[in-house]
């Protein structure tokens, strides 16, 4: 057998009242793309922050050809030739490219000769990026070229990629593979985590399973069939969501030319964006980060306020309506960002359910507030969507992803919403969370609300929507049946690939 | 290696002990700072803390007195709290003080000298009225404009201070005061003076307002809607967007109530304790008062006791002055380290700290 | 060069002088700003390097020595409020408040002993052949060593900031510190060292205004110059250049203030005090309803490392 380039052997990380990492090994050849393949929680992160020297393991080995390898601190790892990119881009908006690449290098060469070392990579490995340009101006697929190139700087021997492809449109990812299949041929090797089983079946030589933070199997995707890797990577099987056919009522919600400008500096402004809800309908809005999908939903949920005329719903004009009145109407949002948007971290439940729930719930007279209504209705969506906490007065931020997430849906979804508006509704969220929160807003659907699934996670929205249309640069496409659109089509709604003029 | 590890939930329980922990902290290095100054520290200590309370020679003149310091530190740190909840930085409530007092004292001035029951309740009126206008001008300019209301209110104090000055020598002087600076003496004018409700005990209408101060902000807070998105707009500005919460509603609310109390506070104390507008007629109750609000930790009842703590600093100091010679600046030294103290300590509601080993690569 | 009673060259020098303590805060409070953190304590430092200097100066006889130690002075207080905000976590804006309450202390009870006392005299440097030229010489090169120090610092900063690594990095701090630290770059140590820096400089400011402006030292003497330091920061969009352009037209009001008072203008004096005040709150209003878009992205923001 030839040398590996990295092994690891029985590696543990624990956490208090978790075990990340569970003596894990893994080993992965010169020129091997190996995929570390898990659900959200099951411990890739901090298998790779380990590699990477930002968190220490509590026990357990690695060597790096041959070598004993322990980074201290990411500055030693990139020396040995271990570089990364991470999910969340480690990027800094008012800076410009070639400032962030210097910053993320161990002795970067003067302005100048690195401006002309970015081009020269991005030419070679067909990643245009023009050096000059602030970071903040960039597209989602534009600031990941930032992070590969600033790796590729380094010669890695192994590049470290975690979920790169959940921010690019599928043409988007055509074009990483290409670059990472030609840095393969070039003998780098590349670990790559996912959860995402077509993309590692296409891309990957072997792939490591994770499961509640244990080296559950190692298979070669190739061979192996999607649903073996699945049930490894899940364990138990669980009911996944069931649609129904069924008939769309009358329209609900209605958006004529509605147009935002941007809040802040980098933020993206809504360009005559309009679309229509009917009773029964889930609409699902797809596209890229940062397109302009909080800007649509603060528009809608009244924390932005918009010209008159642009949102009408129940036939009633009520663009100038606040929050409140939109709510008591029965236009109910779910945000994105679960931490400081949708719930107050250091808020208990109680207080966080009394937050949207006091006006449809009644929870509120001549301006004075009913607990004891509040912690029932808290109890209530933590029994019908099995919230994992103590109880009620537990602190939000005390909640694990997946747990918040369903109490924040369910808070709106036990409100009866006619019409709901959720952001990215199982981001960061376990498989069986998500299906759970998929089959409700299937429900509710059902039931007769309407119900707009904004979301970059395709899959989920191929498999919940009825209709479909992308947001790019604050521009909504055409509404089409989600039945008739191919994954292509999709791709070229959502903008085709950023930034490739870049070259010219 | 000491590492810092953050709660799932906050800690109720030192919520309420640390307060406790940053005062004993305080005797401690202030009982230092006594003793490098050449001073016993113990007799230092029990001079400022327990002599004003229960030592028979003093007790009888200090006992009253906390009321009458305490009184203006609630009223404003009540203001204060609610603005500090909501992550709105009014930090000029000592111009607001003053401008309450100057506004209280000339509606009392522009009457004189006719005797009405009305007089006094107007006075209360103008002197918090005064107080909200001034905290209006770094609300309006936040709302308007998002000026940074600390700066704004900070400033707004020395403007305030140059009209303090300017009406006791002028628009306010005495007519009868041989040419000195300063108002007439309200203390000598029936129907305006804030008189002690209960002989000897301190007790003035001053003192009264900052009771029904405190049940009024415990009751908002804890039972009322605006109290709710007060505090949900300090503990997550989007979320409180989200809700529904206005935030101009909010910032105007806050600072309108931290300047109206403030300038209650100010009426008070120049129809009471102080009696007339003097160029000198501030004291820093609207900066000490700020050191009460995080040492009551914002909450009502924790300001009452804060403040009546406080004010027995200010008397002890006195009494330390008087019996040792310690410089007065000490106690403004001893306030500011009370209120350094109690940072410090806050760090244990939120994080439990962890002796480990060092970890590397800043996983601390 | 006379308007109006007023001759321009002395005012023009006179402006220099007043705006050097605002200058000096203004420059170091940039570069903790820069680096991501808000320390409203500028006040507190200021008057503590004003206390430390006037005292050191007077007991060695030496001025310089007196700026040294009020730089050392302000820094190590500065201290304070970065092992609160930074290793406590606790709230960067209550704390900034409170090391300005406890430096108004601490510089009331250290002062007491040289209560009107007179400073040591900080003789100025005539720049050869320069100072020499007519108004112009006397206008900009016949300055305190101080004065030409608070412009060499400006010019250093805005150098550093912008062309050295350690700038770069300092800049990368500011903007995000959950990248910096992925980077594996010390988020804490890198804003201590900034916050010193601050402390340095609003001390040496202190010590200007005891030393060289007064020059004697009372109580609560820095009457609110930190403050509007803190101001001017914001009017110059983080940027030194604009640093010095704010507190040199700061200075200016002040000095044509000052001159009409002594001129016997028929303004009440009051008015003419308070007008410095009024005029930040002008410019602030004016800057801010323009939009502010340079911020530190991640200025008074806590960061606590955890995986």
């Amino acid at each position: 057998m030839q040398e590996s380039l990295l092994h690891i052997e029985g590696l543990t990380k624990a956490y208090p009242g978790v075990v990340a990492n569970d003596t894990v090994s893994l080993t992965i050849g010169h020129g091997e793309v190996h995929a570390l393949l898990g659900e959200n929680g099951a411990g890739k992160s901090t298998l790779v922050k380990m590699i990477y020297g930002l968190v220490k393991p509590d026990s357990g080995q690695m060597t790096f050809k041959g070598q004993d390898y322990a980074p201290p601190k990411p500055s030693v790892a990139r020396q040995t030739g271990v570089a990364m990119v991470f999910q969340h881009f480690s990027l800094f908006e008012a800076l410009t490219v070639a400032e962030n690449i210097a910053l993320g290098m161990e002795n970067p060469p003067a302005q100048n000769d690195l401006a002309r070392q970015i081009k020269e990579v991005s030419q070679t490995y067909g990643l245009p990026l023009d050096p000059l340009r602030t970071v903040g101006t960039l597209s989602a697929g534009e600031r990941q070229r930032v992070e590969i190139i600033r790796c590729l700087l380094q010669n890695p021997k192994l590049l470290i990629m975690d979920e790169p492809t959940s921010v690019l449109t599928p043409q988007e990812v055509d074009i990483l593979f290409k670059t990472l299949r030609q840095l393969k041929s070039e003998g780098t090797s590349i670990l790559y985590i996912s959860h995402k089983l077509e993309e590692i079946r296409a891309l990957c030589d072997t792939a490591t399973i994770l499961r509640h933070g244990k080296n559950v199997g190692t298979k070669t995707p190739s061979t192996a069939t999607a649903r073996e890797l699945a049930e490894l990577m899940v364990g138990a099987s669980f009911d996944s969501p069931q649609k129904k056919e069924k008939d769309l009522g009358q329209t609900l919600l209605k958006i004529d030319a509605l147009n935002v400008a941007a809040t802040d500096h980098f933020g993206t402004s809504l360009k005559d964006v309009s679309f229509e809800i009917k009773a029964g309908e889930i609409l699902g809005i797809g596209g890229v980060a940062g397109n302009g999908q909080d800007e649509l939903l603060m528009a809608l949920s009244g924390e932005q306020s918009v010209t008159s005329g642009a949102i009408e719903f129940d036939a009633t004009d009520i663009s100038h309506l606040p929050p409140h009145d939109r709510r008591l109407r029965g236009l109910l949002c779910a945000p994105e960002e679960r931490l400081g948007h949708a719930a107050a971290p250091n808020m208990s439940l109680t207080e966080n359910a009394i937050m949207t729930a006091a006006d449809r719930k009644g929870l509120r007279k001549n301006g004075f507030l009913n607990w004891a209504g509040a912690r029932q209705f808290a109890q209530d969506v933590i029994a019908a969507f099995d919230v994992r906490t103590p109880g009620t007065e537990n602190a939000a931020r005390s909640l694990s992803g997946g747990n918040l997430q369903k109490f924040v849906i369910g808070r709106e979804v036990l409100q009866n919403p006619k019409v709901l508006i959720v952001n990215q509704p199982t981001w960061g969220v376990d498989a069986a969370a998500a299906a759970s929160i998929r089959q409700a807003l299937l429900d509710l659907a059902q039931n007769g609300a309407g119900v707009i699934v904004i979301s970059q996670d395709l899959d989920e929205l191929i498999e919940i929507s009825d209709n479909f249309g992308a947001l790019n640069e604050g521009r909504l496409s055409a509404i089409k049946p989600m039945a008739s659109l191919s994954l292509d089509e999709i791709g070229l709604m959502m903008g085709g690939s950023h930034g490739m003029e870049a070259m010219q | 290696m000491i590492r810092l590890e953050k709660r799932p939930t906050p800690s109720r329980l030192l919520t309420g002990l640390t307060p406790i922990l940053a005062v004993l902290l305080t005797m401690i290095v202030g009982g230092l700072m006594f003793w490098i100054l050449g001073k016993p520290p113990v007799e230092a200590i029990r001079i400022i803390f327990w002599d004003p309370l229960f030592d028979p020679n003093f007790a009888a003149y200090s006992r009253p007195q906390l009321l009458v310091k305490a009184g203006p530190l609630i009223l404003i740190a009540i203001g204060l709290s609610m603005g500090f909840r909501a992550g709105i930085w009014n930090i000029g409530a000592e111009g607001q003080y003053i401008m309450g007092a100057i506004f209280g004292a000339a509606a009392a001035l522009a009457v004189y000298p006719k005797e009405s029951a009305l007089i006094f309740p107007a006075m209360i009126i103008a002197g918090a009225f005064g107080g909200w206008l001034w905290a209006m001008i770094p609300a309006i300019l936040r709302t308007r404009f998002n000026t940074n209301e600390i700066l704004v209110s900070l400033m707004l104090v020395y403007v305030a201070e140059s009209i303090l000055a300017s009406v006791s020598q002028g628009l306010l002087k005495n007519p009868e005061g041989y040419g000195f600076p300063g108002s007439r003496n309200l203390q000598q004018y029936p129907s305006a003076a804030n008189v002690e409700i209960l002989p000897n005990s301190g007790m003035h209408w001053g003192v009264v307002a900052a009771f029904i101060a405190v049940i009024f902000a415990y009751v908002l807070l804890t039972r009322h809607t605006r109290g709710f998105e007060i505090r949900l707009t300090g503990e997550a500005p989007k979320a409180a967007r989200f809700a529904g919460v206005n935030p101009t509603r909010i910032i105007v609310f806050c600072l309108g109530l931290s300047g109206a109390l403030a300038g209650m506070a100010g009426m008070f104390e120049v129809a009471g304790p102080a009696g007339q507008i003097t160029i000198d007629f501030n004291s820093g109750y609207g900066f000490t008062a700020i050191i009460v609000a995080f040492l009551g930790r914002l909450h009502p009842i924790g300001i009452l006791l804060a403040s009546l703590l406080m004010a027995l600093t200010y008397i002890g100091g006195e009494l330390a002055q008087l019996m040792l010679g310690l410089p007065g600046a000490s106690i403004q030294l001893f306030q500011g380290m009370l209120l350094f103290f109690l940072l410090a300590t806050d760090v244990f509601t939120n994080y439990r700290i962890k002796l480990g080993r060092t970890k590397l690569g800043g996983s601390q | 060069m006379d308007l109006g009673g007023l001759n321009l060259f002395v005012l023009i020098a006179s402006l220099m002088v007043s705006a050097t303590p605002i200058l000096l805060a203004a420059i170091g409070e940039t570069v903790v700003e820069k680096a991501g953190v808000l320390n409203l304590g500028v006040e507190g430092m200021m008057i503590t390097g004003a206390v430390v200097g006037f005292a050191v100066a007077i007991n060695t006889g030496s001025a310089p020595f007196g700026f040294v130690a009020a730089a050392i002075a302000a820094a190590l207080l500065s201290l304070t409020f970065g092992f609160l905000t930074q290793v406590l976590l606790s709230n960067q804006v209550a704390t900034g408040l409170g090391l300005t309450l406890v430096g108004l202390g601490l510089s009331a009870l250290i002062g007491k002993p040289y209560e009107g006392l007179k400073s040591v005299v900080l003789q100025p440097v005539k720049i050869p052949v320069l100072s020499d030229i007519p108004g112009f010489g006397r206008m900009l090169f016949s300055h305190d060593p101080m004065v030409y120090i608070s412009l060499i610092i400006v010019a250093g900063v805005w150098a550093w900031l912008k062309f050295t690594r350690a700038g770069l990095v300092l800049r990368a701090v500011g903007e995000n510190h959950e990248a910096a630290h992925a980077l594996g770059y010390k988020v804490i140590r890198i804003r201590m060292l900034a916050i010193m820096f601050g402390g340095a400089c609003a001390g040496l400011g202190g010590a200007y205004i005891s030393l060289v402006r007064v020059p004697q030292w009372t109580e609560g003497m820095t009457a609110g110059a930190g403050w509007i330091a803190l101001a001017i920061v914001v009017f110059a969009s983080w940027k030194p250049w604009r640093i010095l352009l704010g507190a040199y037209l700061f200075g200016g009001v002040t000095v044509l203030q000052l001159n009409l008072q002594a001129m016997g203008v028929a303004i009440p004096v009051e008015y003419l005090s308070m007008s410095p005040y009024l005029i930040t709150i002008a410019v602030l209003v004016f800057i801010s309803a323009r939009g502010n878009q340079n911020a530190p992205a991640a200025l008074a923001k806590p960061f606590h490392a955890s995986n």
